[in-house]
């Protein structure tokens, strides 16, 4: 019934629930959780690595606040969406894209960290006001409203 | 008064309440004018240096102790002797773990029951089978992690909706402290139990702790979700003055403590406001923001709004507190 189990490094400087948030969303993009299964109740989490059940339920809320996963009163956290994306997979057209682009930059003379500067600023571009920067002020926002 | 939610998802009552509290020895006040209020739930870290008032606080929040001056309220009622609801909705871990040691551990579980209506003999039983603790040793034999656990079982099997405990782990090894602390917020998990836990160790209240106050020479420094108090607060470095830290910054920011070394300053401050300069800022752990103020007596406390207590602070509260004996 148990499909995962958290690591929470006390020294990684990254507060508990993160990590729990992370790890559950790692495990949703990999696939180790799909939708319908249950994430371990704060007492199993408590059980197995001494974490606060306050910081199991924050992580959590947030994760249900991103429409990951659900509670079900007396039953548990569930899962209801998995995070892996078919449009990323090995055989799609986004991927097939980039590995054409890919082929046209080592043509033109550009080393693996000139590719790397060129996606990160680009990605920077693109996804402005996204991703990570994005996520964590959307947390501490909800959190001043707890 | 608004209510908050909780981290449980009901409303937050307080688990304790103390306004003004006051307690005097012969040899001076062991605990001065203070206040605060812990929200009923929460894993809350008691910390502070040795004679910072801990034990006292907790003596009086389970009535062990009178206030020489100000209330405490345990929720909403005062400790009254164990009869109260106060009283049996409360269990109190001492330091030294008074156990008789004669008693077999079976024993031990059935004073237990004797004693308190709300015994729970499953839950205390659990709590000593998953160590291991063989029901027919005596305590006396018992290793000092196997008498502590026999001690958790006794406050837990009492059902307590606060747990009070003064350094649980500050005799075990590593490995046992884990496991006891895991049994603890296992616990606390299932039950929903408020715990109040004094501690030297900060790096093991970091790692269980949401909630935090912080006592010394008998005050309160700092009070409140340990989110807040962290974010709170900043840790800037950067080239020093004549005068160590830019005297722009001590203006404009509450600086908690400073320090130079070589050209360089570090400083923990409350920003009031965007931080500009020079400077490089980083975010804090619990340990650095703790120990600053431990040493620095004169800064000024930090108390977040969930932890505010006031003379009418509840509208559960009786009235009938003011300055007792």
């Amino acid at each position: 019934m148990k499909e995962i189990e958290f690591r929470i490094d006390r020294r990684s400087g990254v507060a508990a629930y993160q990590q729990i948030v992370l790890q559950t969303k790692q495990a949703l993009r990999l696939g180790v959780l799909l939708p319908g299964d249950r994430l371990p109740t704060a007492k199993e989490v408590a059980e197995s690595s001494a974490v606060n059940p306050n910081t199991t339920l924050k992580a959590y809320r947030e994760l249900e606040r991103e429409g990951l996963v659900e509670p079900r009163p007396g039953m548990g956290t569930f899962v209801r969406q998995s995070l892996a994306q078919p449009q990323a997979a090995a055989d799609s057209p986004l991927r097939g894209e980039l590995a054409a682009w890919m082929d046209k930059a080592r043509e033109a003379g550009l080393e693996p960290d000139d590719v790397t500067a060129l996606v990160a600023s680009l990605l920077q571009e693109r996804y402005a006001g996204h991703g990570a920067s994005a996520a964590r002020s959307h947390s501490r926002e909800s959190e001043e409203r707890t | 008064m608004s209510t908050v939610m909780g981290d449980r998802g009901s409303a937050e009552d307080s688990a304790i309440e103390a306004y003004g509290l006051g307690k005097r020895y012969r040899r001076g006040w062991a605990l001065k004018d203070c206040s605060f209020r812990l929200p009923a739930g929460r894993i809350c870290g008691l910390v502070g240096p040795n004679g910072a008032g801990k034990t006292t606080l907790m003596g009086i929040a389970v009535n062990l102790l009178q206030p020489t001056a100000g209330t405490v309220r345990v929720f909403g009622e005062a400790p009254g002797p164990g009869l109260g609801a106060a009283g049996r909705r409360t269990a109190f871990l001492a330091q030294d773990k008074p156990l008789f040691r004669r008693f077999t551990v079976a024993e031990t579980l059935r004073l237990g029951r004797e004693l308190n209506p709300r015994w729970d003999q499953r839950t205390a039983e659990d709590i000593v089978r998953s160590g291991d603790v063989p029901l027919t040793a005596r305590v006396g034999t018992l290793s000092g992690g196997q008498r502590t656990r026999v001690a958790f079982a006794l406050a837990f099997g009492r059902r307590p909706d606060l747990l009070l405990l003064d350094e649980p782990m500050s005799d075990l090894d590593p490995l046992v402290r884990h496991e006891l602390m895991s049994v603890l917020m296992a616990e606390a998990a299932e039950h929903g139990t408020t715990v109040l836990m004094s501690s030297h160790m900060l790096a093991d209240l970091e790692a269980v702790c949401d909630y935090l106050v912080v006592l010394a020479s008998g005050s309160v420094r700092m009070a409140g979700e340990v989110d807040e108090l962290l974010s709170a607060h900043t840790l800037l470095t950067g080239a020093r003055t004549d005068e160590g830290m830019p005297a722009d910054l001590a203006a404009r920011h509450t600086v908690v403590e400073s320090r130079t070394s070589g050209r360089q300053f570090t400083a923990l401050v409350r920003p009031d406001g965007p931080v500009t300069g020079d400077l490089h800022a980083d975010s804090p752990s619990l340990e650095e923001v703790l120990l600053a103020y431990l040493r620095t007596p004169g800064a000024p406390p930090l108390i977040s709004p969930s932890a505010h207590a006031g003379p009418h602070p509840h509208p559960h509260a009786q009235h009938t507190q003011e300055a007792a004996a």
